[in-house]
C-alpha cells in the first residue's frame, strides 16, 4: 500500500546485492494527501522488514506467535517466518530473556518482547548484568546485539503493578541504550536502528499510542529507513519556553503548546526519542535560546528522567536560565485504579500549561 | 566408588544435618549402568528424528578408539588421553594454589573462588569439547577457562587486574570471558549463566535449522547445588527440553553453598531427579573420579550433538577450600573434609595410570614440574604486565564506539549504506 524500494540480495553468507529499484505505486493516489500509519503498524512493519533482511533476527516473547502478539505488534510474523523465528515462550521472563542474551552472545539478533515492562523486572538481572555489562566486562570481546521491547508506563486503569515507567531505571545503566518513540515515524526508524545496533537496546513503547495514527513520509516507509540513536527531535519550534519530554507526553506537550500559543507564549517542544544516550546538546541549545525549561515525564518524580535533564541544564546552561527549571512527573504514589485518581496521578495538558506559564512568570 | 546418596555412606557431614533430614529420605543405590538415576521411562513425545541420523565426526574418532581398545583391554582411556587429563587437572590445582598464595600477598583482590577438589568435573567434561563448543560457568570459573584453552598467563593477568588479562583487567576473577575459546562467562549471580548457556545452545540449533549452517556445537553449563533451588534453573530445564537444545547442565554438587548445606536448603536433595521431571535424562556421577565423569560426559555430549536434547548431570564433588578466600570455612566438619580429601581426583587418576601401566611416576612427575614452571611463569608475566591505561576506563561500554549509533568511521550508522544492506521484501 505504499511505495517501497525493492532490493534483491543473496542471503546466506554471500552478500551480492543487486538493487532493482521499482517503486510500487499504491492504490491510493498521491493527491489524496500524506499517508498515515498507526504506531502498531509502524512497529510491525519495522520488525517484518528487519527479519526479512537479516535471517539472524528472531522474535521471542509471550503470545508473539499464535496469538499474533498481546498488543498485535507481531501480527502476521508467525505465518510469514515460521515457528523457528517467532517463538512463543512459556511464562518465564528470567529464562527467556537469559536465553535471548545467550543467543546474542553467540551471534544472533534477538528481539525480546515483554508483555509490559513491568514484567521485565523478573528479568532485569539479565538485562543489566548479562546484557548491559558484558561488552565492558569482556573488554569488547562479546557484544550483545539484542533488543528488549514492549509497552512501558501507564495504560488505562490497569492498576499499580502494570503502570510503572521504567525509563529512569534503565537509562541509569551504562551499557544500555534506551529509546522511547512517540510517532509512527519514530517507532519505525528507532526500532530498525535498534535491531541493527550491535548493543543492547531497551525500547520503551506506549500502549496508548499503539492505536494512534500519525502522518508518515515516503522516506520513512523505505525499508532502509533508520533514525540516529541519541538525537532528539524538535517537534515544534518556539522561542519562549522549552518543553522537553518523551513518549506519550510529547502529544500532551504539543497540545499544551497549542494552548500556550493562544495566550501568546511560544513553546518549543523537544521529543527526546533517546533517553540514553541523552541528547544534551539539543536540550541545552534550545534552553539557551528560550531561557526557560519545563520537563515532563509520566514516571515517578524522584530520581527520574526529568531530574537528569534539569541537572544537565543547570550544570551547562545556568547563566542562560531566566527562571527555575520546572519538572512535571507522575504522582509519587503507586498508580491508583479509580479513573479520577489515575487522572490525577498522571501529568495532564493543564499541568504542562501551568508549569510553562510559571516559567514565564505569568500567573494565570 | 560409593556415592553420596547410597546407604553405605553417611549422608550428612554433621550431627546437626542428620536431625533435619526426615528418616524416609534414604534413596536406593543407583543402578550401575552408565546412565544412572533415571529409573522410569521418560515421557518423550514422538520426536522429529531428522537429526538422529546425523553422526558427528568427533564421535567417529572416539568410537574407533573404543573399539580398537576393546579386544585388547578394557581400559577407559589411552595413554595420551590419560596424560592430557592428568596435565589438565594438575594445571587446575597448581593454578588455584598459586592464586591463594598471590591473594594473601595482596597481588589479587576482591572475591576469589577456588576450585580445588573439583578438577575432575571440569577436566572430565571440557576435554571432550571442541574449540567452537561453548562453556558457561559461575564465579568459580578459573579452571573452566583453563580447561577450555585460555592460557594460564591470560587468566593470571586478569586476576592481577593487568591489561594483558583475558578481559584486559576489566572482568576479574568472576567474569572470565574468551570469545576465541568460547568461554561465555563467568557470572557472579548464581543461576545467571544457565539461561545464557541455554541461549548459546539455542543459537546452535538456530544456525542448523534456520541459517542452514553446519553446526554441531554444544554448550556445557556449570553451576552448583545452591543454584538448583533457583527459579531460572527450572525455567531453563523446561525450555531446553521443550526446544531440544544441545546443552548439558552440569551440577557441581559440592554439598555447600557458602555456609548453607545442600541438605538444609533443599526439599529433595537428589538433583538428578529433577531432569526426568522436565523430560530429560538425569544422571548422577561420582565427581571425584575423572574417568567416570568422562564416560557420562561422552554420553551426554553425544546426545546433544545428535540432536537428542539436553541432559542433567549431577556430579558429586567437594571443594577442599572455603567458598572463597575470604571464607573462614568454619561450618564444615573436619571429618567430612578428610573423607573427601582421601578421594582426591588427582591422586585417584595417578593411581589408575600407574597401576594400569599407562604412565610411570617419572612421566607424571615431569608433567607436574612442567606445570609448576608454567604457573610460575604466568605469575612473573602477570607481575611484569602493566595496569590498564586511564583511557581504558571509558572504553568498551558499547560495541559501537560512541554509543550514539555511530560507527567506527564517525558517521551515524543509520546513514551508512552498508548498515542497511540486505533484502526486505514486504
Amino acid at each position: 500500500m505504499w511505495g517501497i524500494l525493492r532490493q534483491r540480495a543473496v542471503v546466506d553468507g554471500g552478500l551480492s546485492l543487486r538493487r532493482t529499484r521499482s517503486a510500487l505505486v499504491s492504490a491510493r493516489s498521491y493527491a489524496a494527501g500524506s499517508k498515515e500509519m498507526t504506531v502498531r503498524d509502524a512497529l510491525n512493519s519495522a520488525i517484518d522488514e528487519e527479519m526479512s533482511a537479516d535471517p539472524k533476527v528472531f522474535v521471542m516473547g509471550e503470545e508473539v506467535g499464535q496469538y499474533q502478539g498481546a498488543y498485535k505488534i507481531t501480527k502476521g510474523l508467525l505465518e510469514k517466518y515460521g515457528p523457528e523465528r517467532v517463538y512463543d515462550t512459556p511464562i518465564t521472563e528470567a529464562g527467556f530473556t537469559g536465553i535471548g542474551v545467550g543467543a546474542a552472545y553467540a551471534g544472533l539478533k534477538p528481539v525480546v518482547e515483554f508483555m509490559t515492562f513491568n514484567f521485565s523486572m523478573q528479568a532485569i538481572d539479565h538485562i543489566i548484568n548479562s546484557a548491559a555489562k558484558s561488552n565492558y566486562m569482556s573488554a569488547g570481546q562479546i557484544n550483545v546485539p539484542i533488543v528488549f521491547r514492549g509497552p512501558n508506563g501507564a495504560a488505562a486503569g490497569v492498576g499499580a503493578q502494570h503502570s510503572q515507567c521504567y525509563a529512569a531505571w534503565y537509562a541509569s545503566v551504562p551499557g544500555l541504550k534506551v529509546l522511547a518513540p512517540y510517532s509512527a515515524e519514530d517507532a519505525r526508524g528507532l526500532l530498525k536502528a535498534a535491531i541493527r545496533d550491535p548493543d543492547p537496546v531497551v525500547f520503551l513503547e506506549n500502549e496508548l499510542l499503539y492505536g494512534e495514527s500519525f502522518p508518515i513520509s515516503e522516506e520513512a516507509l523505505d525499508s532502509s529507513f533508520c533514525l540516529p540513536i541519541g538525537k532528539a527531535k524538535i517537534e515544534r519550534e518556539g522561542k519562549d519556553v522549552t518543553i522537553v519530554t518523551f513518549s506519550k507526553m510529547v502529544g500532551f506537550a504539543l497540545k499544551a503548546a497549542e494552548k500556550l500559543a493562544e495566550e501568546g507564549i511560544s513553546a518549543e517542544v523537544i521529543n527526546l526519542r533517546s533517553i540514553r544516550p541523552l541528547d544534551r546538546a539539543t536540550i541545552n541549545a534550545s534552553v539557551r535560546k528560550t531561557s526557560r525549561l519545563v520537563t515532563v515525564e509520566e514516571g515517578f518524580p524522584q530520581h527520574g528522567v526529568c531530574a537528569e535533564i534539569c541537572a544537565s541544564v543547570v550544570e551547562e546552561s545556568f547563566s542562560y536560565l531566566d527562571a527555575p527549571v520546572e519538572r512535571i512527573a507522575g504522582a509519587d504514589v503507586p498508580m491508583p485504579y479509580a479513573a479520577n485518581l489515575e487522572r490525577l496521578a498522571l501529568p495532564q495538558v493543564e499541568d504542562i500549561v501551568r508549569a510553562a506559564k510559571r516559567a514565564c512568570y505569568r500567573s494565570k | 566408588m560409593a556415592t553420596a546418596f547410597s546407604a553405605t555412606l553417611p549422608l550428612h557431614g554433621s550431627q546437626e544435618n542428620r536431625l533435619l533430614l526426615p528418616p524416609t529420605r534414604l534413596a536406593p543405590p543407583p543402578p550401575s549402568s552408565s546412565f544412572l538415576g533415571s529409573t522410569r521411562s521418560l515421557p518423550i513425545r514422538s520426536l522429529n528424528h531428522a537429526h538422529a541420523s546425523r553422526r558427528s565426526p568427533v564421535f567417529a574418532v572416539q568410537e574407533v578408539v573404543k573399539d580398537k581398545k576393546k579386544p585388547t583391554n578394557s581400559l577407559l582411556i589411552t595413554k595420551e588421553e590419560g596424560l592430557v587429563l592428568y596435565e589438565d587437572m594438575i594445571l587446575g590445582r597448581s593454578f588455584e594454589d598459586m592464586c591463594a598464595q598471590m591473594y594473601y600477598r595482596g597481588k589479587m583482590f576482591g572475591f576469589v573462588h577456588l576450585y580445588n577438589g573439583q578438577e575432575a568435573v571440569s577436566t572430565g567434561f571440557i576435554k571432550l569439547l571442541t574449540q567452537s563448543d561453548s562453556v558457561v560457568s559461575t564465579y568459580r570459573d578459573h579452571v573452566h577457562a583453563l580447561s577450555k584453552g585460555v592460557s594460564a598467563r591470560a587468566v593470571m593477568s586478569e586476576l592481577f587486574g593487568k591489561v594483558t588479562g583475558c578481559c584486559r583487567g576489566q572482568g576479574g576473577s568472576m567474569h572470565m570471558f574468551s570469545k576465541e575459546h568460547n568461554v561465555l562467562g563467568g557470572f557472579a549471580f548464581i543461576g545467571e549463566g544457565i539461561p545464557v548457556a541455554t541461549g548459546a545452545a539455542f543459537t546452535s540449533k538456530y544456525k542448523r535449522e534456520v541459517l542452514k549452517q553446519d553446526c554441531e556445537d554444544v554448550t556445557v553449563a556449570f553451576f552448583g547445588d545452591g543454584t538448583c533451588n533457583n527459579g531460572q534453573f527450572y525455567e531453563c530445564l523446561n525450555m531446553a527440553a521443550l526446544y531440544k537444545l544441545p546443552i548439558i547442565f552440569v551440577v557441581e554438587n559440592n554439598l555447600w553453598a557458602i555456609g548453607m548445606s545442600h541438605l538444609r536448603s533443599t526439599s529433595d536433595p537428589e538433583i538428578w531427579k529433577k531432569g526426568p521431571a522436565f523430560g530429560m535424562p538425569g544422571v548422577h556421577v561420582d565427581g571425584m573420579d575423572v574417568l567416570k565423569v568422562r564416560e557420562v560426559a561422552k554420553e551426554a555430549v553425544g546426545r546433544a550433538r545428535r540432536g537428542e536434547g539436553p541432559t542433567l548431570v549431577e556430579c558429586e564433588t567437594y571443594r577442599f577450600r572455603g567458598h572463597s578466600l575470604a571464607d573462614p570455612d568454619e561450618l564444615r566438619d573436619a571429618a567430612e573434609k578428610a573423607k573427601y580429601a582421601a578421594r582426591d581426583p588427582i591422586t585417584a587418576l595417578k593411581k589408575y595410570l600407574v597401576e594400569n601401566k599407562l604412565a610411570n611416576e617419572g612421566e607424571l612427575k615431569s608433567i607436574e614440574k612442567k606445570i609448576d614452571e608454567l604457573v610460575e611463569e604466568a605469575v612473573e608475566f602477570a607481575d611484569a604486565s602493566p595496569q590498564p591505561g586511564r583511557s581504558q576506563l571509558l572504553e568498551n561500554v558499547f560495541a559501537d564506539p560512541k554509543g550514539f549509533g555511530i560507527g567506527p568511521d564517525g558517521r551515524y550508522r543509520c546513514e551508512d549504506p552498508k548498515f542497511t544492506e540486505g533484502t526486505a521484501q514486504v
